[in-house]
This record gives C-alpha cells, structure tokens and sequence, in this order.
C-alpha cells in the first residue's frame, strides 16, 4: 500500500475517531453557552451507549437504540438541570456525580441483565449504524488521487458522520443567526440582562441543557451502534473529557469545535497507527505514549500556545433574582 | 450647572427648615394628567417590610426624583413598577389605567422602561445586539438586526443619543454604555424612564450630559424617575422629588420650592447639619511632615512628583483633585502601604523607613481610613469584631502574636459599636450585611480609636448615608479639636470646604497650589483641580503690568 492510500486511511480513521469527540463538544457548547458548564458529557455519552446498544439488541431496530440512547442522556441532562438551574446547585459536582452514576449503572445494569461481564449482545446489522456507500463509490475508486479520496473518506461512513458534519453547520447558524442564539449566548454572559429583557433565565438554560443531552445521545449511540456492534463497559474512555477541551480549544466556537475534534480524532488515529512502529533510530515507542498523545497536546496547547480561551461570563454561576 | 454652586452643604445659607408635623405635600397639581399612579403599595420581605403602603403620584412629561437613603426602599418600589417583584398589596396605574405588572414584559408593553445601576448589558455583544435582545422580531437575526439600525439613527437623531451601534459594549465608556442601557428602554418603546442610581458610575461631565439628556427626553414627552440619594442631582435636574424613610413615602415636592436641608431632614427623619459646625482651627507643631515624595508605578510613571506639604496638629488639609490625580498613590505612600522612588514621611519627626509595611506607620501614631473601604480596609466575610481589631491585633491586651483574645476583642468591638453608633449593634454579624455607612464607621473607628497622632482619611463618605455623612464629619472635627493632625482626601468639594483649615489642590500628580477656605471658593479650587491657576495668571499679569 503507498503512502497516499495509508494517509487516506489514516484521515478516514480520523473522521470516524472524531465523531464522538464533535457530538459532545457541541453537546457542551450548546450548555456552557448558556453559563451551565457541564463536566458530565462523558457520563451521559457512556449511558446513551448503553441504552442504545441495549435497546438495539432487544429490540433489533437501530433507529428505537438511538431512540433510547438519547432519552437516557435527556434524562441525566435534565438532572443536571435540575441540580445547578432550579436547585442552584454546584454544577461541577452535579457534572461529576452523573459521571460515576454512569460508569457504574451501565455496568450494573448490564451486567444483571445480559450476563456478559457487562457487555451487551452484539448486535445484528438491522441494530447498527451501517457504512453507506456513495453511488459510483466502487468504480471511482481506481481514479488516481480523487478516487481514493472518493471512496474513503466521502462515501462509506455512517450516517451518523455525515449527521456530525451537519450538525457543525446547524450549530454555527442557531448560536449566531437566530433569535434563539443570541438568548442563548446573553444568558449564558449576562443573564440579568436577559431576565431584564423579559426573557426566562431558567427556560433558556433547560432548552440548552435539553440540546445538549440529545447531542450527547447522539455521541453515545455512536459508540456503541455505529463505531462498534455493542456496548463495553467505560467505553467512552475519557472521550467526553476530551470533548471538554476541544470545545475550550476552540474557545467555545463551532465551526473551529470541528477542527479540535478532528485534531483529537487524528491524533487518536496516529496513535493506532504507530502501535507497533519501529521509530528509525528509537524502536518502538510504548502504546501507552502514543495513546498519551492527544492528553499531552491537550496540556500543551491549553497551557499557552491557544492565547487565553474566555469562558462565557456567568459560567458555573447559577442565576439568583437580586433582592 | 453654574460652576458647583449645587452641591447640597453649600447652598444652605437660608437656613435650616423646622422640623414639621405633617409631612409637606405640594406635589403635582390636581388634574395634571399623570404618568403613573401607585395606590397603596406594600411589599414584605420576610421580616423586612420594605415598602409600606406607598402612594406616588408622578406628573406626565416630568422630571421626578425618588429620593431616600440606601435601604429606603426605592430600590424595591421601583422595582415592583417594573415586575421584578409583585407588590403584595396595592394598585398601579399608568396613564389613569389600572394594570398589573407581573413581569419585566408587562412593564415594557406598558411602556416603562429602566436603566438599572447596573447596566444590563452583554459586555460581549454589539450595541445593536444588546438592544435587540429580547425583541428580536422574528426567529433569525437579520430583519431585527436592519430595524434596530434604523430604530437607533433615528432615536440618535431625534435625542441626540448618538452611539456606534456595531461597537461592542465592553470597549464603550461607562457614560456611553449608559446610553445604550437608554436606548434599549426607548427601542422598546419606553414612555417612563426609570433611572436607577444613575450617577454613581459617571463622572461629573458625563453626569452633567445625563442630565442634559434627561431635560430633553421630557422636553419631547416623556417622563423620567431618577432615583438617587444625591441631593445635588435632585435640585439640578427634577420638577418634582418625592422623598423615602424607611419603606414609607414621607413627603412629595415640588423642587423648585424646597431647599436641600429641606429634603435631607425628610430623608433621615430628623434635621441634619449640612453645614460642619466648627470653630477656627488652632493649629500648634507639625506632625506629618512629606518631603519631596515622588511615587512611581510598575510601568515606571511618576504618579507623584516631588510632593512636600506638612499637617499641623489641631488642623484638617484637604486635599482635592480629580479622581486619579495620584491622591490614592501619595496616601499609599505616606500611610507606608507602597514604598516612594524618593523622598521621605516624617511622623512627629521620626521618618518612615519605607519598607512597605503599614504596621510601622501606625506604630509611629499614624492611622489610616483607606480610600476604598472593601479593598483595603475591611474583610467582608469576617464578623465585625475581627474586622474592629484588623492591624491591631497584635495590641496588648486584645491578643498577642499567637492567640487572639476572642473575649477582649468582642468586647473591643461593642465598645466601638456603642460610641459610634453603629448598626445593627452586633459585634459577631458578618461585615458584608452592614450598610456602607456603617462599614464605615467601623473602619472609621477603628482608626480613631487608637487614638493616632496622624489621620489620613480617604473619601471618608463615599458611598454613605447623610446620617453618617454628619456623623463622621463631626467627629472628624472631633479630632482636630483634640489637636490632631488631620489629612482629609477628598473628591467632593463640598466635604473639602467644609471640613478643611487649608486646602491642597493635587493634579497630575503634583500640589499646583494652597488656598485658604474663606479666602477662595469652589471656582477656583475646580479650575486649579483642571490645571488651571487663574490666580498666579492674574497675579503674572498684574506684576507684568506692573513693569
């Protein structure tokens, strides 16, 4: 295989890789934009894969897995709503406590229920989100250059992936082009203004929180239907987290929300790659660093070299009506 | 304004009014129609009953003042006009109907708007985003957007409020952000402008341009209530000035018939000496003596330039200037909080060593009220007792270097609490939940208490009531009397020719000159402030012609 077809795959891995990563990145940016920060994502990402992953094989239907992969994340984000809008309470320890709610009621529940240390069955093809081929995919690929590219990294994902792109583009226009952003972004800087406007503080920020559990669903039952044929346990793997620093890479933004990720989801993809790679003049690096990677750039790049990232003014503040 | 002739201690010489029984009531005149009417009104807040069945009555195409000190209520009836609170008793009508206001929307459809004290402004956004949002038109931005710019050009043709509208609001002055806080309520279609406090973040220009606003905003029918505790806004710019105590409407006047001492006897339910009554100072040896002191900041500006001065025991110096002319340097400096680039601080005629430590000020009988209360000279979350003994904690008999004394230190604390009448009179409440007033009358004696030989007092009223106002300017003289050394900076002119023997004038970081209370007046003290000396021109001139 030449050097362009394995740079081709390599950027296909990275599309798959990345996915996850968008979909909880503007999972956050949705919530956080309104001022609830949300350390959460990953545990509402681990519990929509198991629902989604769980449903779907009950149920043997991909669409009803999605289906309940986003109820599950709704539900958790409207907990988290519950804590840090009505209740007023500490967001990040809100975020936290549905982290471990998470990790160890999916295993729990898996566990009793399927009885394979915690995994759902595989699922069948008719449960999963399956590669589409473009029309034309096959017979392009020959063509030099464009086909490869082609037939790649265009056609053959799931649909999933292409929903992740568009989402980028859906996301840029509501935050910035509607009424419902402009609301979402003032409340989340100044929500007295808003209140003041004779907007509702609290209706605004369950609407963003609402979004982002769907996004979040969305991320889930693609880990667990579309990336892989079933649920294991703590199989979002810090992805959520990760999806935390992309959205404060990007400075909270969009359209550079898809690059982070991308960024993120390459480095994954490299990782994989290099496993087992002879470095000339090195041997071969330990699996453990290179799956570092994308954590150390996190550092690195968070550290300095991305000037200073500005989270929206009332972040982590829950609103209170002065006296 | 004719020069500062306004300012509320200055313009008493008719005298105090007596205190009268029945609360005087010449508001507006029967049958002029009314923008608002409120009936009634009560509103509780638990133990607090912070409105008590208030009527108001506010003339159309008027300027009316709501005046009161802080806790009054105001804020809370302004408040509930606007829906941010529902009155638990009581009607409102606007323009003679009855209506119900439940919620900011409710009072925007009926046409009131607000400027709050703090502006309500998305830092972040653009001046036409900030007045969009909220009645944005339609689910996308564009259309609101292409009407918010038309709205605003003729609003800015028609008042002459004229503002960049694609600037974002962070990068506006404060007097220009103010505008936009404007804007937004006429946008909205506002016929009652409520302005709360809105002086308290201005300048004195940009408040003067506020008021030239206002006058036209009611010259072209609308009707503004300003609320403020400043008497010097109430007879510069209102028709009419209805005045709070505590919860209740005690008076409604008609502003050109009634005198500041008037409003402020209303306003604290007793007759308050706007006046400082006190004798000729007599002054004996120096105490505090600056010699060439300059002051550098980090960036390596001169914020002070070979200042040299001295205060007597027995006298008070004033120290005017504009706000940020190196007076809160220079008191840095001499109460030995940041070290000078030179010069030296003399305290009974032993010099400061300069290292940056406070405490060897205060040993050599210097006391210190800093400018700014809740940066320097008070921790909030402490309880006032902590707060009585902060600096001198190590003093015998109220602790040690190791352990604190709690017992002594509280009974420390109601000693000041009783002699400074400080309330409420609870030495373990946190400090935060005292007024300013009397936070700083904590500080305040805190600082006496000790019985220094040197007084330096940074804007000792900021930010206080009139009560208190008079309270601390009469101990101030106390002081002084008692042949201490005073050195009083103050940005209120009216403090500074009350209280001052002498009166240095500070701008840019040098004393361009001294004059004698009763031998100048606040023209020429407000001209020296600019960096102008009429006088040494005058002088200039006369030797010329003299030649």
């Amino acid at each position: 295989m030449g050097t362009f077809e394995s740079f081709i795959l390599l950027l296909d891995s990275t599309v798959r890789l990345s996915m996850p990563l968008l979909f909880a990145a503007l999972a956050g940016l949705y919530s956080e934009r309104s001022g609830v920060f949300d350390i959460g994502l990953e545990g509402k990402m681990l519990a929509a894969a198991f629902a989604a992953a769980a449903i779907g094989a009950l149920a043997g239907n991909v669409w009803l897995g999605l289906l309940a992969g986003i109820a599950v994340s709704v539900g958790l984000a409207l907990v988290h709503g519950f804590a840090c809008i009505t209740a007023r309470g500490n967001q990040i320890v809100s975020g936290v406590a549905i982290n471990f709610l998470a990790a160890g009621l999916t295993a729990l529940i898996g566990h009793a229920y399927f009885s394979q240390g915690g995994r759902t069955p595989r699922l069948e093809n008719e449960a999963r989100f399956l590669p589409i081929e473009w029309p034309g995919a096959e017979q392009l690929a020959d063509v030099p250059f464009l086909g490869p590219i082609y037939e790649e990294l265009i056609s053959g994902h799931n649909l999933l992936v292409y929903l992740g792109f568009v989402m980028v583009a859906v996301t840029w226009f509501v935050i910035f082009r509607t009424r419902f952003g402009l609301r979402l972004r003032a409340v989340g800087e100044n929500p007295a203004a808003v209140d003041t406007a004779g907007i509702s503080v609290t209706l605004m920020r369950y609407q963003a929180v609402i979004i982002c559990g769907v996004l979040c669903g969305l991320a889930g039952a693609y880990l667990s239907t579309a990336q892989s044929a079933s649920f294991v346990p703590n199989m979002s793997a810090g992805k959520g987290f990760i999806a935390l620093a992309a959205l404060i890479f990007a400075k909270w933004k969009p359209v550079p929300v898809l690059y982070a990720c991308l960024l993120f989801g390459f480095l994954d993809a490299l990782g994989i790659r290099l496993q087992g790679y002879e470095f000339p003049g090195i041997g071969e690096v330990p699996v453990q660093l290179i799956q570092a990677l994308p954590y150390i750039l996190t550092v690195v790049l968070l550290a300095g070299f991305i000037g200073k990232a500005e989270p929206p003014k009332a972040g982590g503040v829950p609103y209170v009506k002065e006296r | 304004m004719g020069g500062v002739s306004t300012f509320p201690i200055r313009t008493n010489s008719h005298g105090m009014t007596a205190a009268s029984e029945t609360p005087p009531n010449d508001g507006p005149p029967a049958g002029a129609p009314l923008a608002i009417e409120l009936r009634g009104i009560d509103k509780r807040f638990g133990a607090v009953h912070a409105n008590r069945d208030i009527n108001l009555k506010v003339r159309k195409q008027s300027i009316h003042g709501i005046v009161g000190e802080n806790g009054a209520g105001k804020s809370t009836l302004m408040s509930i006009l606007y829906g941010f609170y529902e009155a638990d008793a009581g009607d409102i009508f606007v323009s003679g109907n009855t209506v119900s206001i439940r919620s900011s929307n409710d009072a925007i459809a009926k046409g009131i708007g607000m400027v709050h004290q703090h502006f309500m402004l998305v830092d972040s956004f653009t001046v036409i985003e900030n007045v969009m949002l909220g009645a944005e038109g339609a689910a996308t931005l564009q259309a609101g957007r292409e009407k918010v710019r038309r709205d605003l050009k003729n609003l800015s043709d028609e008042y002459g409020l004229t503002v960049d509208p694609d600037a974002i609001v962070s990068e506006l002055s404060v007097g220009l952000q103010q505008r936009v806080e404007i804007l937004k309520a006429l946008y909205r279609g506002a016929d009652i402008l409520i302005l709360d406090e809105p002086t308290g973040v201005l300048t004195p220009e940009e408040a003067d341009n506020l008021f030239r606003i206002l006058r036209q905003l009611r010259d072209q029918g609308k009707t503004i209530l300003l609320i403020t505790h400043k008497l010097r806004e109430i007879m510069a710019v209102t028709d009419e000035v209805s005045v709070m105590r505590r919860g209740a409407m005690v008076a409604t006047l008609q502003t050109a018939n009634t005198s500041p001492s008037e409003i402020a006897e209303q306003m604290v339910g007793r007759r308050v000496l706007l006046e400082v009554d006190k004798g000729p100072a007599k002054p004996t040896e120096d105490a505090l003596v600056v010699e060439n002191l300059t002051v550098r900041d980090r960036f390596g500006v001169d914020r002070v330039k070979n200042v040299s001065f001295t205060v007597r025991r027995g006298e008070i110096v004033g120290l005017a200037g504009v706000s940020g002319n190196g007076q809160s340097e220079l008191l840095e400096a001499i109460s030995g909080i940041e070290a000078p680039a030179s010069g030296r601080v003399l305290v009974n005629g032993k010099p400061l060593s300069h290292t940056g430590d406070p405490a060897e000020a205060r040993e050599l009988g210097m006391g210190h009220v800093p400018e700014d209360r809740l940066r320097m000279g008070l921790v909030k979350t402490f309880e006032e007792n902590e707060n009585s003994v902060l600096g001198y904690h190590n003093a015998e008999g109220i602790g040690g270097k190791v352990v604190i004394d709690v017992d002594a230190v509280r009974n420390h604390a109601k000693a000041h609490i009783e002699k400074y009448d400080i309330r409420p009179p609870n030495c373990r409440l946190k400090t935060a939940n005292f007024s300013g007033g009397n936070q700083q009358k904590i500080v305040i004696a805190r600082e006496m208490e000790e019985d220094p030989d040197v007084l330096l007092v940074g804007q000792p009223t900021r930010g206080v009531d009139i009560g208190a106002i008079e309270f601390i300017h009469k101990r101030l003289i106390e002081m002084r009397d008692a042949g201490k050394a005073v050195l009083l900076v103050s940005v209120e002119l009216d403090e500074i020719f009350g209280l001052s023997d002498r009166i240095l004038v500070m701008c840019g970081g040098e004393i361009v000159g001294e004059r004698l209370p009763d031998q100048t007046d606040e023209n020429e003290i407000g001209l020296m402030m600019a960096g102008i000396d009429e006088a040494a021109d005058k002088a200039a001139q006369q030797t010329e012609a003299a030649q």
